[in-house]
């Protein structure tokens, strides 16, 4: 079995985010960046998947050269090879374009990825990946298990969650609990320096969206305090000054 | 041209978060110069859609296929892009919901069209130029961006517009059918199974969430009774989501749920970075900490120093004096 997980780089969630003067630009200065939290999820799930039924883990992400030190991460962890599109992620369809053109390549079985990445928080690459390719989408999944050419997936819906069967293949993006994120061992460290990472070129530039500038949300005007002896009294003040009961 | 706008329905009724996506189509559909059409999906009848006029929406399209009422994306889709072919629609609005989300990004694919998720505010629409501001970095900060395609998608962030209401104004509720196929519903769930509990947390208005602070799973039913005293759904921190306290499915912050309540209670959380960015949108913020150094303070508007479990019951009583 074939196993496509795309990955994207993103800031550490501790991350305190902020912008150049003119609030164009996300400033990077001293900003760790990591494999995006959900993609974690989706990487460890097809390993263990491939750990059970065999194949290969394939990690595919598109951006600058300042990415490889997370795919080398993702090899790390037990990825088989990997794929760099090399182009600066700056739109969904962008992305999704390039995703679905090497998906279709190398005629995957099972195409993952994380529910969202924590820094653009698109939440479409997904859906588009799989309308680009023709075959359905499961978003987002909190359990994966694959019987033969047959996945069962629990998705989660507002309210509760589902329990679909599809074909292979599929798309399919992760959140938690759908397993244990994995860290990196000694031995998968040094494997992963000789394991094969392809830099390939863009294909097709089109972007439908362009980020014209940043801003931070208002700061808060300070907190009121209410003695822990009157603790009621902050029932009152949520009905009468903050109106919001 | 026409702005078109997603109505989820569950259980007879239409979301509210619907309701705020069909404020938010006929305020577009208005500085544009159009009308605004909706079209529901979900479990609901002809007579619940009809009050959909009091937000501004004149005309809603109905497929009665019983398939329906449980989401299927491939046929959802397939209605949407029906329904936006026959209404010639140039702007599609949903909520930015799971299914919303799932519609979105493959019509968007389809259509061509430029697709937003995560908006919390009305575009700046001027001659060509349509700009929305939409949640980035998990809650952290906003971006500006164009919509450059001629089509555009709009996924609205819950409780980011409220719900415009002209009242006893009505929408005629017109049948339409999508012509659908049982293939269209060939990845329909197996199994569907709702979450138990009254009040959903991404729908909620008022949130009570608790953390490690509680010292013990033994001690959440403050977190429960105080939440049922005021109306309120229940979440929690991380932390207590992976020991297992609770499931994962409440857990809010940048990598669970992101809320955006008018009132968002947090008992014995101390505010970790990634905690505040999944509620940095809340209108009201309380925190109750016994550390008063908790980072939490510096976020909220409203806090008291103390011990849940001393505090906590006096909230109670005092939630439970008020009338309602």
């Amino acid at each position: 079995m074939k196993f496509l997980v795309c990955i994207s780089n993103v800031p550490d969630t501790t991350t305190k985010i902020t912008f150049s003067g003119d609030g164009k630009e996300f400033n990077t200065a001293g900003v760790q960046f990591v494999i995006n939290p959900y993609d974690e999820y989706a990487l460890t799930r097809a390993i263990e998947l491939k750990e059970a039924l065999g194949g290969t883990v394939t990690v595919l992400n598109v951006g600058e050269a300042d990415t490889e030190p997370n795919i080398r991460k993702a090899l790390a962890i037990g990825a088989d090879d990997a794929i760099r599109v090399n182009i600066k992620p700056t739109d969904a369809f962008l992305v999704s374009t390039q995703i679905a053109h090497y998906a279709k390549e190398g005629g995957y079985d099972l195409i993952l990825m994380g529910r969202e990445s924590i820094d653009y928080n698109g939440f479409q690459v997904h859906g588009m990946v799989g309308e680009l390719l023709g075959i359905p989408t499961i978003a987002p999944a909190m359990k994966l298990d694959i019987n033969g050419t047959t996945a069962t997936v629990e998705r989660e819906i507002e309210g509760g969650k589902e329990i679909i069967e599809a074909s292979l293949p599929l798309v399919v993006s992760a959140q938690q609990p759908m397993t244990e994120p994995r860290i990196p061992n000694m031995r998968g460290i040094m494997t992963a320096r000789t394991k094969p990472l392809q830099v390939v070129e863009a294909v097709g530039q089109e972007a439908k969206t362009q980020v014209q500038g940043y801003q931070l949300p208002p700061a808060k005007s300070g907190v009121k305090m209410i003695d822990a002896e009157n603790a009621g009294d902050l029932i009152k003040l949520l009905r009468n000054e903050a109106k919001v009961l | 041209m026409s702005v078109l706008v997603v109505i989820e329905c569950a259980n007879g009724e239409v979301k509210k978060s619907s309701l705020e996506a069909a404020s938010y189509g006929s305020k577009v559909a208005s500085t544009l110069g159009t009308t605004a059409t909706a079209v529901a999906i979900g479990d609901v009848q002809a007579n619940a859609l009809t009050s959909l006029g009091e937000q501004g929406i004149t005309k809603v399209l109905l497929d009665n296929d019983s398939r329906l009422t449980n989401f299927v994306g491939a046929a959802y889709v397939k209605v949407i892009a029906a329904a936006a072919q026959q209404e010639n629609s140039s702007v599609i609005i949903a909520s930015n919901s799971n299914i919303g989300a799932a519609i979105g990004s493959r019509l968007a694919v389809q259509l061509g069209a430029s697709l937003a998720t995560n908006v919390v505010a009305y575009p700046e629409i001027s001659g060509s130029s349509f700009k929305v501001r939409r949640g980035v970095f998990s809650g952290k900060a906003f971006s500006d961006v164009e919509l450059t395609s001629d089509k555009k998608i709009i996924l609205v962030k819950k409780n980011a517009v409220d719900v415009e209401t002209s009242a006893g104004a009505t929408a005629n509720v017109e049948n339409f059918s999508a012509s659908l196929t049982d293939a269209d519903f060939a990845a329909a769930p197996k199994e569907t199974i709702k979450q138990s509990g009254d009040i959903l947390l991404t729908e909620a208005d008022l949130v009570v969430s608790g953390g490690r602070g509680l010292k013990g799973p033994e001690n959440w039913h403050l977190i429960e009774d105080l939440a049922k005293a005021l109306g309120a759904a229940t979440a929690c921190s991380k932390p207590v989501a992976d020991v297992g306290w609770r499931p994962h499915h409440e857990h809010v912050g940048q990598t669970g749920i992101t809320v955006s309540p008018n009132l968002y209670i947090a008992v014995g959380i101390s505010g970790a970075i990634q905690h505040l960015a999944g509620v940095n949108s809340s209108k009201v913020i309380v925190v109750i900490n016994k550390d008063p150094e908790a980072p939490f303070f510096k976020a909220a508007d409203y806090g008291i120093v103390g011990d849940a479990t001393e505090v906590v019951p006096k909230l109670i009583e005092a939630a439970k004096a008020l009338d309602k």
